[in-house]
């Protein structure tokens, strides 16, 4: 009877799909989103039964690339594109910021000491390779309560070129001037040469190589140190605070950024007591002309899908939803794909 | 036509090559001379693909790219002298280590150590190393191997960091972990080839050596390894040839930095693992670039295997001619 019923339905659905063609939109790009946008488009997939979207996680870089040559219909990028990059795709892009992150400073000390607090003028020389014991008195002096190990610091970095780390060293620039002079920023730069310097790839090589190295620190996406519960350091913002990562410290950072009209806007360094000092947008690429214009309407409605129903299922994942005033800016733009 | 059809049913066992035999062997001849020439074709297409790509960054950074220890995307300044040194110690140290162990183990199981059903169970076990995929043993590295040899390397360290080899502290990933990964991973073909030509050593050589009065590891050690020496070293060659290519365990756990040391905990970097990770973003000017490092890569391997081969093709000679 079951199995009857099965086939029955199965029947169904083959004719449904046969007498309503589905159309088929591939995208590709940044890795740091891919989790939420796939649940994103799994969702999407089930409530419009004509269209059906893949997304592959390359890297912002690849995505970048693919888009520039058309073989995707939209793409992602962690990194925006340059304004040279953009002057490439014919007929115009529109980007469009669809989520932001966080990446978090975490480490691996024994005892597991919680909130580790990081002044703003001591992470980045740990990164510059100048700090390199645990007690230095630099560190120790911001926690007087923990016992900081006379323990050299090994510093896990990422081995890829990443949207994490373009986002990671433009904020050290903005704070740092020493390091703005030496690394710099990029999505891979130059780390100081030193054998306390590893690199793992991917996010996930990062975090397991944290919590398999004592002494160790890095950064991560919020979403990855969540999921491996490795500690994570408290950071001093613009105002000389020390704030936790957690989304509502996400949100106080986003609340004053200012998109600009093309809504590329870095949030390298915010205002605000309780902001945590490095967060991000997330862009999502889109050509202003399409081939067709179902496939217009679909992408659009993907758009909607994201500002609305897309934006409650962040927080849960780890992801910063969308002050208001962006999900207006962008929902307006929005419109220019066609 | 009768003598035609009775050839066909087979009736009639000898008689001349029929037509269709003849194209039969024909065509299959053809058929396998398209494939044999087809792979020197791919090899060289891949050579040219490569290469082709690899000339603007050639014409721009000429050898200085070969003795450059510094990979700056944002200044532009491209050396992979690192990783070319990383590529060749953590070979040449994976192949000390499996090389010891793949012809111990290749003895083990030629020489009547074991019954023969037992010797099949091993030898089966150890091929099944091969089908490991390469980011299970990068995981296995992280997570059983750095924190296993962990204490050994602090120790090491503590007590005779005045030899080069351990003036180091571990941090986590590292030579020594990547190399030692890197040896299980050669293991299976470094005992598949050695067994092979320890059992092309024909047996009244060992015969005659146990009628001289020899033991039995007298026999081994001084008769039988000494005649299968080329084909062992074929062996080794082959199994070099297959670490210098490795690459996703490598980039797990070798450090990915780039320096140039000797010591065996200092993290380092390979020309593979450089590939690997920087192929997926790289952008339209460092692709050029990574095309001359795989180029690099492309021609230490063939050298490496064509080197092997030779080796092993001569040891055969030497033993069919000894015969």
């Amino acid at each position: 009877m079951s199995l009857a019923l099965f086939v029955l339905v199965n029947l169904y659905f083959i004719n449904l799909a046969s007498a309503d063609e589905k159309l088929r939109l591939t995208g590709s790009g940044a890795s740091f989103p891919f989790p939420l946008y796939s649940a994103w488009f799994k969702n999407f997939s089930k409530m419009n039964k004509n269209a059906n979207i893949d997304y592959q996680a390359k890297g912002s870089g690849a995505g970048v690339l693919d888009f520039i040559n058309r073989t995707v219909d939209f793409a992602a990028s962690d990194a925006a594109m340059k304004p040279e990059e953009i002057a490439k795709v014919q007929g115009g892009a529109v980007l469009l910021p669809m989520t932001a992150g966080k990446i978090v400073i975490a480490y691996n000390l024994s005892g597991n000491p919680k909130g580790l607090k990081l002044p703003r003028d001591v992470y980045p020389d740990i990164f510059l390779g100048k700090i390199t014991k645990w007690n230095d008195p630099r560190i120790q002096s911001a926690n007087p309560g923990m016992k900081l190990p006379d323990l050299p610091i090994t510093v896990v970095r990422r081995a890829d070129s990443s949207g994490t780390t373009f986002v990671f060293t433009n904020h050290l620039s903005a704070i740092s001037p020493g390091w703005k002079s030496g690394p710099g920023a990029g999505t891979t730069v130059n780390w100081p040469g030193s054998d306390k310097f590893v690199a793992a790839p991917k996010n996930d090589g990062v975090t397991a190589t944290i919590k398999q190295t004592p002494g160790a620190i890095g950064y991560i996406e919020y979403a990855y140190a969540i999921g491996a519960k490795v500690e994570m350091a408290a950071l001093q913002n613009k105002t000389g605070k020390f704030v936790m990562p957690s989304t509502e410290s996400g949100v106080a950072a986003l609340a004053n950024a200012q998109l600009p009209e093309n809504l590329i806007a870095w949030v390298l360094d915010p205002e605000g007591e309780k902001s945590y000092p490095i967060a991000t947008f997330t862009w999502m690429l889109f050509y202003q002309q399409n081939a067709t214009p179902e496939k217009a309407k679909i992408l659009r409605d993907v758009v909607e899908y994201g500002l609305t129903e897309g934006q409650k299922l962040s927080a849960k994942m780890g992801y910063i939803p969308l002050p208001d005033n962006v999900v207006s800016a962008v929902r307006a733009a929005s419109k220019k794909i066609q | 036509m009768k003598v035609f059809e009775e050839a066909l049913t087979g009736e009639e066992i000898s008689g001349p090559p029929s037509k269709s035999d003849y194209l039969m062997d024909r065509s299959f001849r053809g058929i396998a001379m398209v494939c044999a020439w087809f792979i020197i074709g791919v090899v060289g297409l891949l050579l040219w693909e490569i290469g082709y790509k690899a000339i603007p960054a050639i014409r721009e950074y000429h050898l200085g790219f070969l003795t450059g220890t510094t990979w700056d995307v944002n200044k532009q300044v491209f050396g992979i002298l690192p990783e070319i040194w990383g590529t060749l110690y953590s070979s040449f140290l994976a192949l000390a280590i499996g090389g010891f162990f793949g012809v111990s183990m290749a003895i083990f199981l030629t020489q009547d150590f074991l019954p023969a059903r037992l010797a099949l169970v091993f030898r089966t076990i150890v091929d099944l190393l091969a089908a490991i995929p390469s980011v299970v043993y990068g995981f296995w590295g992280i997570f059983i191997v750095v924190p296993f040899i962990r204490p050994v390397a602090d120790w090491l360290n503590a007590e005779f960091g005045w030899i080069p080899f351990f003036s180091t502290t571990l941090s986590g990933p590292g030579m020594l972990p990547a190399s030692l990964v890197l040896a299980i991973m050669i293991l299976p073909t470094i005992a598949a080839v050695s067994q092979d030509a320890l059992r092309q050593v024909p047996y009244r050589i060992k015969e005659a050596a146990f009628g001289l009065g020899a033991t039995r590891w007298e026999a081994i050690l001084k008769v039988i390894l000494p005649t299968a020496s080329a084909g062992i070293f074929g062996a080794l060659v082959l199994g070099f040839g297959r670490a210098l290519g490795e690459t996703m365990a490598l980039a797990m756990l070798v450090g990915n930095s780039n320096q140039l040391s000797l010591s065996l905990f200092s993290p380092g970097n390979t020309l593979a693992a450089l590939l690997a990770l920087n192929f997926p973003e790289a952008g339209e000017r460092e692709i050029p670039i990574l095309m001359y490092a795989a180029l690099v890569l492309l021609l230490i391997t063939l050298a490496v295997n064509m080197i092997g081969t030779a080796i092993m093709s001569l040891s055969s000679r030497q033993m069919r001619s000894g015969k």
